[in-house]
């Protein structure tokens, strides 16, 4: 059967113009997913009203492939943090983020969840990458949705430039990426402490 | 809130006066609120008086203030009720003081039911233990924090709390 085709019939490579593209699977996977974001808006606070604008008409995230807003994690691969987390709610965080497939990435948007904001206090977490991995971090108090539309772009760049088809990129992300968990108020009040024994027990996300 | 007139709160303090006979009743006014005074020991049978004999049918909140510190304070903790006549509309605002170790008050979910999760917010909030409560635990904070932050010897920052989690990375989530 294979004898039967001549290499007359079959249409040499330089001939076949625009009809084949070439490109490496990593970099066509990429390019798929970075145009198709679905966004998990994690919105606990006014961030949460500035991602609201971002995809209604005005700001129209849907020109950026990305206004597919899932309000189950099952269906998402991006996770926007709009808003301050307080303590009781970063082990709901923590689960909402394992439960998303792979691949995901997380925006964390606006200056409470990057830092807590102006919420230093005993019951608000001081900014999410302390306990879960941020891809890219919005400032801003609320930040306006041209900055998230920014976001969005510099996440599709990023996705582009080291997304894989197997999401091996994200294996060598192994260490806590934040601050350390403890700032260092806390390591002096812990010092100032001692012989306090805190008796709290570890919250695990996945059970 | 208008205040009322000075013989109708001179009436009715003689009335609960004379209902309550041997308690130390200690009646004020501040800014159109009427206020009582009252031993903590007593709290439950004084409150009941209220309510039973006083039309006092509404609890509109419980709450507390800690003294630490404060310039004048003989006593560290007050304990507040707020109560209601919802026929005539009097309000009166009934103050009981406790002092560290004994935070021990009576519940008064037996006379109000809305007492169930001002109770527990006034536990969560500053550890004084309501006695006679169906369903006594924390009601805002995670029942493993062990503070009560709205002491004023509680630091603003906690005491650690809020670090107490694992750090998902993200080779494994």
């Amino acid at each position: 059967m294979a004898s039967e085709v001549s290499s007359e019939q079959s249409p040499k490579v330089s001939q076949l113009g625009d009809s084949v593209l070439w490109t490496r699977l990593d970099a066509a996977a990429s390019w798929a997913r970075k145009n198709s974001l679905w966004p998990m808006p994690f919105a606990t606070a006014c961030c949460g009203i500035e991602l609201m604008a971002t995809a209604a008409s005005r700001h129209d995230l849907s020109r950026f492939g990305s206004e597919v807003m899932r309000f189950t994690p099952r269906q998402c691969d991006l996770m926007i943090v709009a808003g301050r987390v307080v303590m009781k709610m970063l082990p709901v965080l923590q689960r909402i983020w394992l439960q998303m497939p792979e691949p995901k990435w997380c925006i964390s948007m606006g200056a409470c969840a990057c830092s807590g904001g102006v919420f230093d206090t005993y019951a608000v977490v001081q900014g999410i990458d302390r306990f879960m991995p941020v891809d890219v971090y919005i400032p801003g108090c609320p930040p306006r949705p041209e900055q998230l539309i920014r976001a969005v772009i510099d996440l599709q760049e990023k996705i582009q430039k080291t997304g894989t088809v197997h999401a091996r990129e994200f294996a060598a992300r192994s260490n806590p990426e934040g601050p350390s968990r403890f700032d260092e108020d806390e390591l002096i009040r812990m010092r100032e402490r001692k012989g306090l024994k805190l008796n709290l027990p570890i919250y695990d996300p996945r059970h | 809130m208008t205040s009322a007139e000075p013989s109708l709160i001179v009436a009715f303090e003689t009335a609960v006066a004379s209902k309550l006979p041997g308690n130390a009743l200690t009646w004020s006014t501040f800014q159109g609120q009427h206020r009582l005074t009252i031993q903590p020991k007593k709290s439950l049978e004084i409150l009941r008086t209220l309510r039973d004999g006083f039309g006092m049918d509404m609890l509109i909140d419980v709450t507390a203030v800690d003294y630490l510190e404060y310039p004048g304070a003989k006593d560290r903790f007050e304990v507040v009720y707020c109560l209601l006549n919802t026929e005539s509309g009097q309000r009166l605002i009934v103050t009981t003081f406790l002092n560290e170790p004994d935070l021990r008050l009576d519940s008064v979910y037996s006379l109000w039911t809305s007492a169930d999760w001002l109770e527990r917010e006034v536990y969560d909030m500053f550890g004084i233990v309501f006695d006679g409560h169906p369903n006594f635990k924390r009601l805002l904070l995670p029942d493993e924090f062990a503070s009560f932050p709205l002491r004023k010897d509680y630091p603003l920052k906690g005491r650690g709390e809020r670090h107490n989690f694992p750090v998902v990375t993200r080779s494994e989530s």
